[in-house]
């Protein structure tokens, strides 16, 4: 028993060292990305593997609370693309146009027919 | 709120859900903990049930098990794949990337696989929806490699969309 804690304790810590590195990523992406949209993508996708794979490392660590680490990580799943969709819909629609180098926007038109 | 609707069916579904959650945080079997839980599920779904069931629930069979099983595994291959993406990008001096709003229609028709469609895609390599209107999803991409509208659904929907259909069918 010991020394299957041992070893699920080094696999938890290498969750937790995958998931701050994603983090990390994450936080790089929203400081070089050029506009809203681009920063979006950057920070919904690391930070959504980041944190599920760092809560998932101290699962792993302490398994009497895996279950209920489990549910927060699906929780994360479900609501992280959520938010930073409504986030990008939301910016669109106020005006925020995104950057472009070379031009493809099919969305324009839909909100003009909308109005 | 609007004043809808909504049959037994449903609520049970929502106060099974709710209940389940309930379980999943408390992982006793202590009577009062789990009284204390159906009383609240009862309770909380007699709240949000208008809100919660925005579609008829299916009928789940051990077939659509082996589907959501198979979506998970394509999901999860995905969500890796679009960490690593993205991760190089970053990194990379040059930030290679072409960014574009492009749209594709769907052929589900039930509301709850949109939705999970939808999700998928924001959590896969450079995609992210914008919004989805009618069959109409629009997705911001990273990086765009083609104006065609086929090849857009390729790259950016069919993995996904292929098991969706297999589970909810065209159907409502």
């Amino acid at each position: 028993m010991d020394t299957l804690n041992y070893i699920l304790e080094y696999i938890g810590l290498f969750f937790v060292l995958l998931g701050s590195i994603f983090l990390f990523l994450g936080a790089l992406g929203i400081y070089r990305m050029p506009d809203l949209y681009n920063r979006l993508q950057a920070g919904t996708k690391a930070s959504t593997l980041g944190a599920m794979s760092v809560v998932l490392g101290v699962g792993l660590m302490q398994p009497n609370w895996l279950i209920k680490l489990i549910v927060i990580i699906l929780f994360i799943g479900i609501s992280n693309p959520l938010s930073s969709h409504a986030l990008a819909r939301a910016s669109y629609r106020r005006g925020i146009r995104p950057f472009f180098k070379k031009k493809m926007d099919d969305y324009e038109s839909q909100i003009r027919d909308e109005r | 709120m609007s004043a809808k609707t909504f049959s037994y069916s449903q609520y049970f579904y929502t106060v099974f859900i709710i209940f389940i959650i309930w379980y999943a945080f408390t992982t006793s079997l202590q009577p009062a903990e789990i009284v204390t839980g159906i009383v609240l599920s009862l309770l909380v779904a007699y709240i949000t049930v208008v809100n919660f069931s925005c579609c008829n629930p299916i009928l789940i069979t051990p077939a659509h098990i082996i589907y959501f099983i198979q979506y998970f595994f394509v999901f999860l291959v995905a969500l890796v794949k679009a960490n690593f993406d993205v991760a190089k990008r970053v990194i990379n001096p040059k930030l290679p990337i072409n960014p574009g709003i492009v749209s594709f229609e769907t052929k589900l028709k039930n509301n709850f696989a949109k939705m999970v469609l939808a999700n998928s895609i924001t959590l896969t390599p450079g995609t992210l929806t914008i919004d989805v209107v009618g069959d109409k999803f629009y997705i911001h991409w990273i990086d765009v490699t083609t104006e065609n509208k086929n090849e857009i659904y390729k790259e950016i929907a069919e993995p996904f969309e292929k098991v969706l259909l297999k589970i909810y069918g065209s159907e409502k």
